[in-house]
Order: structure tokens, then C-alpha cells, then sequence
């Protein structure tokens, strides 16, 4: 049986005055989702406002269901009013309204002057075993809560020691790898539980449908953090985590690893409109090695009300509400319409999206966040400039080619810069997809007229 | 830089132990601009640094006392780095504080708080829009603050260096403490130590001579009091900004432990560029431009 670990948690304002924080999800299990740029990847959306916090954890596991199983550190028991089995668009839109975006503008003519159109960016990423309670006892282990909310079957545990932890989890049929046995002690002694779920398959069948839902669970706590060191144990290689935080008050950082911008507002060659998923994988690969190959990335940080530009709508209040934004203000739930598309009036609602690339080395300890008063915004955003491509016929247009060239000149540079990708390949890639050629500005501008072009094999 | 230079160079640093703080926190401003992108937008620095100088001034002027730019500049210095705000407002909010909290809140000659800790304290709790960003340096340049800041202890004239270290000390013998009752893997704890905020702290900021207590046996003492009640909200109260709490919670102290461990207040070292300082109005009992430890 294969194992995804999860652990949430959170930091708070307390009484001395510093603000929440987020949490995260780690799983062991390979993403298959075909919009998944970043193998084992997890996503998480962290809803926080003081001690309160709502935890939504999408399930991308693929396999058999019966092989499904989640061993959760949580900071607090978990009753069964406090888990929700949530929707799967709710997290894909989330993604997608904070995915780093491509936009697109088009030179108007030298000769007179210029547009602005924003090009949809896709998304970048886009049990049944009995338990043998009778042995709880004597290794240790207490079953805090016992309950079932939708396909999942949940318990809660909480353990005095590790060793029994381990034989209990092992006895039924949670096979937990030998080395997560000192990090299973060292939770146990910060005094954390266990939420532990499996599929229930009469349930699943009920609920029909491919996929495993999302869990979402509330609680109460001034922790703030993030335990992944489960989810190392036995990982091979690196690990992707998405981190979309909620809170009222701004952006949400980690404060015992240091959170970095992803680089952005960078102009890049015209061909990368049909390459973007391939240039955003490698760009975080490179911004990550220059990082010692690991680190946290901000994304994207900002203002649910508003986005600009959108990769997608805004989330509803609706959907806000279910992915447990408790504080929206439920008399203004009129979606008010701006720029002809309806905008939720979300109220105070401020979005971080971090994307963390880690290992056990270079992450040793779990994910600390606060929140911050930060609400400056911020976004992923990479940017096409086509040149002007019709007739030019003024004194303007050969400075206006010579401007282009060396703009083109310099987005090879950006690209390469950005990617590692060598420069070479990119002139061949221009060249391959017949977009954003540099002008020829070698000979004298032709004076062509309008009648050069009917006939335009003739010289 | 020929050799005379060097030495023009290396005689102003030693001349006084705050030139040496001034030279360092501007080359980490720097750095963390330059190098680890932190958004220390221009009017922060203009806030923090135009605030503590504008309140000295004035309050040396208010006293008769001759102005020294120095000391009001460390602490603009290190809430430039410590602090965080969008909000100029506070950014002015904050050296004001801190530089009156100077002439206000004294006890036997001596003011009771280290100034840029009690802005940075006061703001980021009153006010949501200022916070302080324990995670911002990273573990990355560990060794570079690491040389910066031992380089300090080599040429300190304050000799407060055994504040600094006793600090650090103790900080990792209760974070690697913590570890080894949890049956963590030791690199928990040296992740905990390379953080460059806990760092700058020790040599910065709790280093102060003029807020720590007087004998150096008073000092062993304060020191892992500050790391004690630092780790506890840290690991406790789950608060990233533990240790700087934990100074300002132990500052009250000082008085007690100066009654106890007695010796003579520290002054700033005297020399031609500065013919006054106000440490000398202030205590009328020493005129010592050294340290004498209380051994």
C-alpha cells in the first residue's frame, strides 16, 4: 500500500502580535493530471484568518482506490463536522486563476500607434482493512475519532509512542516506511495527531467518478506550519508542492526558509506562445538552480477581487465560501459586473500561491509561514511583442525595424538567460515556427505602393 | 585600494565600534538589495534614516546636547533591514519610537530598551502593515554574515562581543536540545542556526553596549535569558520572531542585573572627530573610553 503523508498546521496571530500562516500537502504518489506540468506535484489551498484555519488537499492519486491511504500530522483532533469532502474544479480553478500568464501585445504601426490583447495562458500546472482496535491499547495509541464523510474513511489518532504508532499504522495496513518512524516521534512529542484516511469503496461506488475529491479540514490552532518531512522519507528526488493561501490581510511567506519571486514581466520571443509549458518548466528549473535547486517560489500574490490580466475569472463567492473562506461578508452577494465579465465582491480576500520545490536535504525542517500586511501584487507574467507586420511607409519605419531587431535581439537573451536553453536552439526554434523574424533591414526600405502587392512576383 | 587607503580605512573603522556597524549594515542593505531582491523601496530607507535623525536632533537640541549622527543611524539602519511596511507612515512611525524611546524611557542613566528593537516591536505588533520577515536572508548567506559579523568581533573596541556569543550559544544548545529530545535529525538544528535574521540579531542588535548590562558577568547572564524566552515564544507561543521579542521582554531587566554584576557604564570611545558625546552628560561618574571588564 502506498502512503501520501499531509500535514497541516498553522501560526498565528498571538498574543504577542504576529500574523497566520499556511500549510501544505506532500504526497508520495506521482501527479498524473495531463495539465500537471511539475510531476509529483501537490496541491493545497490553506484558508487562515487568526488560529482559525481551512485546509483543502487535492487528491491526485491514480491508482487503486483500495490501495489509497493518507497519514495527516495535524496540530489538533478532528472531528467529523470539521471535514468536508470538497470539489476538484474548486482547486483546478484556483490553479488556473493564479497560473503565470502569458500576455500579448501587438506593435501598432510606426506610422501611427498601438493595441493590447491579453492571450489565455493555460494553466501552468495545472481500504478497507479492518482495524484491529483491540491492540490500540497497548501500543500506545488512542483512535481520538472514528467517522466517514464521503468515499473516505477517517480516523484520528493520537499516540504516546512512535514504535507503537509505527506497528499499529503497520498492523493495519499502513505500510509506513522504517525511516518515518523517528519523524512519527517527533510529531507525537509536539503533540500533533494523526488523521488517517482510506477509500471507502461501497461509498466510492456511490459517489461514482474517477477521481478522489479533495478533503478539506477546519480547525483551530496557533501552529503555523507545514510538516513535509513525512512526505521525504522514501521520496525519490525532488518534490513540487503548491501552496494557494487565503487570508484577509496580505501575502503569506515562509519565515525559516526565505520565499523568492519567480522572475517576471520579462519579454520573450514570439514562439514561445506555443511553448510556454516547456519554457515556465525549465525557467523554474533554472530560477531554482540558481538557488541551489530547491526554494520557495512566489507566483502569484493578489487581490481576489480583481485580476489583470486574468488567466481566469476570479473565483465566485460561492466557490470562495466552499473552500472555506469564513469571513466573507454574506450581504453583499451581488456579483457586480466589470469589464463585461462578473466579478465577485470578495471581501478582503488576498491570494498567495507558492510553488516550493524541496527534498529532504535542502528542507530539513517543516514549512514555516506568517502572514504578512504585504498587499502589494504580484504575478507570474511573461509578455509577447509582435512587431508590426503591415505596410510601413514613412521615415519612422527603418528606425521602428532597426528598434525591433535589437528587441528581438534582446528577448534571445532573456529566454536564454531565463531557461539555460542555449541560444543556438532558439534562433533554429524562431526560424521552425516562421514567427517574430527579424525585419531585413540590410537594403534601403523599399517605397512599396499599393499596387506593388497585386502583382508582387513581378520585379 | 593602495595601502595608505587600507590603513585610512581600517583606522576609521576602529576608531569608534560604530563606525564598524554603520560600514556593515549599509554593505547588508546593499547585499540584500542587490543580491537577494528585497523590496526595500527608497522611502523606507528615507523614512527610517530621515525619522531617527530628525528625532535626535531635536531632542539633543531640546537637552543642549551636541548631536552625534552615529548611533542614531545604526538604529535607522537595522529597522531598514528588519522591518517591513508599504507604508512610509510607519516606516517614519518607527525611528521616531525608537529614537524617543532613548530619552524617555531611562532607569539610572541609561535608556532601558535597544532602540531599533523597540520600533520594530511596538510597530509590528500595533499595526498589521508592519511586519518583520524572520525568513527574508535565507540560509544562503550564512557565511557571509557570518565572516561580516566575526570580522566585528575582531576589530569591536565595544567588546561586546561576548554578548553576541553567548547568545548564539546559548540559542543552539536549547535548538539543538529540542532536536535531540524530539529524535530530529541534526540538521534540523543547524538550519535553525544559519538563519541569517537570528545573525544579524546577535551582532547587531543585542549587542548594543549601551542597552546590555555593564559587566561582563551580567552579560553571560542576559544573554541566554534573551535566547531563553526567544526559543519559548519561537517554539512555544509559535511566534518566527522570538528572539527579537525575547530582547525587548528582557531589556526591563538590565537595572537588576547592573545592580548585581557593578561596573562602570559604557561610554563611546572619545577621539578628535567627536569631541562630545552624550553618554558623557549623561553620566557624570566615568569619563572611560574603554571597557573594563568586571572579572
Amino acid at each position: 500500500m502506498r502512503l501520501s503523508y499531509l500535514l497541516s498546521s498553522v501560526f498565528a496571530l498571538s498574543t504577542l502580535g504576529l500574523a497566520p500562516a499556511a500549510n501544505a500537502f506532500c504526497g508520495f504518489y506521482v501527479a498524473k493530471a495531463e495539465t500537471d506540468l511539475f510531476n509529483s506535484s501537490s496541491k493545497v489551498a490553506l484558508v487562515r484568518d487568526g488560529d482559525r484555519t481551512v485546509i483543502t488537499m487535492a487528491n491526485d492519486y491514480q491508482g487503486d482506490p483500495t490501495e489509497f491511504a493518507m497519514v495527516i500530522p495535524v496540530p489538533t483532533v478532528i472531528t467529523k463536522e470539521q471535514v468536508h469532502v470538497s470539489d476538484p474544479a474548486l482547486l483546478e480553478h484556483l490553479d488556473a486563476y493564479t497560473a503565470p500568464r502569458l500576455v500579448e501585445y501587438f506593435d501598432d504601426n510606426p506610422c501611427d500607434e498601438r493595441k493590447y490583447r491579453v492571450f489565455s495562458s493555460a494553466p501552468m500546472m495545472d481500504g478497507a482493512v479492518l482495524e484491529k482496535e483491540s491492540s490500540s491499547e497497548a501500543l500506545g495509541v488512542t483512535i481520538e475519532e472514528k467517522f466517514s464523510v464521503g468515499e473516505y474513511d477517517i480516523l484520528v489518532l493520537s499516540a504516546s509512542q512512535s514504535d507503537g504508532l509505527q506497528i499499529w499504522l503497520d498492523n493495519n495496513g499502513y505500510k509506513v516506511p522504517e525511516k518515518a518512524k523517528s519523524t512519527l516521534g517527533s510529531y507525537i512529542k509536539q503533540d500533533m495527531k494523526f488523521f488517517v484516511a482510506k477509500v471507502n469503496l461501497e461509498a466510492k461506488a456511490k459517489a461514482g467518478g474517477e477521481m478522489l475529491r479533495p478533503i478539506a479540514v477546519a480547525y483551530e490552532s496557533p501552529k503555523f506550519m507545514l510538516p513535509i518531512r513525512l512526505g521525504t522519507v522514501n521520496a525519490k528526488g525532488d518534490q513540487d508542492l503548491f501552496v494557494y493561501a487565503l487570508t484577509r490581510k496580505g501575502k503569506v511567506e515562509t519565515t525559516n526558509y526565505r520565499t523568492i519571486k519567480i522572475p517576471s514581466d520579462k519579454e520573450l520571443p514570439i514562439f514561445i506562445k506555443d511553448d510556454f509549458g516547456r519554457f515556465y518548466k525549465d525557467m523554474y528549473a533554472t530560477a531554482a538552480e540558481r538557488e541551489g535547486g530547491h526554494g520557495v517560489f512566489m507566483e502569484y500574490a493578489w487581490d481576489m477581487n480583481w485580476c489583470d490580466p486574468c488567466a481566469a475569472d476570479p473565483l465566485s463567492r460561492d466557490e470562495l465560501q466552499e473552500l472555506g473562506v469564513f469571513w466573507i461578508n454574506d450581504s453583499s452577494d451581488a456579483d457586480v459586473l466589470q469589464r463585461g465579465r462578473p466579478m465577485p465582491q470578495a471581501q478582503d480576500v488576498y491570494v498567495t500561491r507558492l510553488h516550493v520545490r524541496y527534498d529532504a536535504e535542502s528542507f530539513p525542517e517543516d514549512l514555516k509561514f506568517k502572514t504578512t500586511g504585504d498587499r502589494q501584487n504580484f504575478q507570474g507574467r511573461y509578455i509577447l511583442r509582435h512587431a508590426f507586420e503591415g505596410e510601413m511607409q514613412c521615415e519612422a519605419a527603418k528606425e521602428y525595424k532597426i528598434g525591433v531587431n535589437k528587441r528581438k535581439d534582446e528577448e534571445v537573451k532573456t529566454l536564454a538567460n531565463l531557461t539555460g536553453w542555449q541560444r543556438e536552439d532558439i534562433f533554429d526554434k524562431i526560424k521552425e515556427s516562421g514567427m517574430g523574424q527579424k525585419f531585413d533591414v540590410s537594403k534601403p526600405v523599399k517605397d512599396t505602393k499599393w499596387w506593388n502587392k497585386i502583382w508582387p512576383g513581378d520585379e | 585600494m593602495s595601502k595608505t587607503q587600507w590603513i585610512i580605512v581600517r583606522d576609521w573603522l576602529s576608531t569608534d565600534p560604530r563606525h564598524y556597524q554603520i560600514a556593515v549594515l549599509s554593505t547588508l542593505i546593499l547585499l540584500g538589495v542587490f543580491h537577494f531582491g528585497f523590496e526595500l523601496p527608497w522611502w523606507h530607507v528615507v523614512g527610517c534614516v530621515g525619522s531617527t535623525l530628525t528625532t535626535q536632533a531635536l531632542a539633543d537640541k531640546v537637552l543642549g546636547r551636541p548631536f552625534d549622527l552615529r548611533s542614531p543611524l545604526i538604529s535607522a539602519l537595522s529597522l531598514t533591514i528588519l522591518l517591513r511596511t508599504g507604508s512610509v507612515t510607519l516606516s517614519i512611525a518607527a525611528g521616531v519610537l525608537a529614537i524617543s524611546s532613548k530619552y524617555i524611557l531611562r532607569w539610572n542613566g541609561k535608556h532601558i530598551f535597544n532602540p531599533a528593537n523597540f520600533g520594530l516591536v511596538v510597530l509590528s505588533t500595533l499595526f498589521s502593515a508592519a511586519w518583520i520577515s524572520p525568513g527574508q536572508w535565507g540560509q544562503a548567506p550564512f557565511f557571509a554574515l557570518l565572516l561580516l559579523s566575526l570580522g566585528g568581533v575582531v576589530t569591536g573596541k565595544a567588546k561586546r562581543w561576548d554578548v553576541s556569543l553567548a547568545l548564539l550559544g546559548s540559542y543552539a544548545v536549547l535548538v539543538f536540545a529540542r532536536a535531540l529530545w524530539l529524535g530530529d535529525p541534526m540538521t534540523i538544528p543547524v538550519h535553525q542556526m544559519q538563519s541569517g535574521a537570528l545573525l544579524i540579531f546577535a551582532f547587531f542588535m543585542i549587542s548594543d553596549p549601551k542597552t546590555t548590562p555593564d559587566a561582563r558577568g551580567g552579560r553571560l547572564i542576559y544573554a541566554p535569558i534573551v535566547a531563553i524566552i526567544g526559543f519559548t515564544i519561537q517554539f512555544g507561543f509559535y511566534n518566527s520572531a522570538g528572539i527579537i521579542l525575547g530582547l525587548i521582554l528582557t531589556a526591563p531587566f538590565v537595572p537588576l542585573i547592573d545592580r548585581v554584576f557593578k561596573n562602570h557604564q559604557y561610554v563611546w570611545p572619545r577621539h578628535k572627530s567627536s569631541e562630545t558625546n552624550p553618554a558623557s552628560n549623561i553620566n557624570k561618574e566615568t569619563n572611560h573610553a574603554s571597557f573594563i571588564p568586571a572579572e
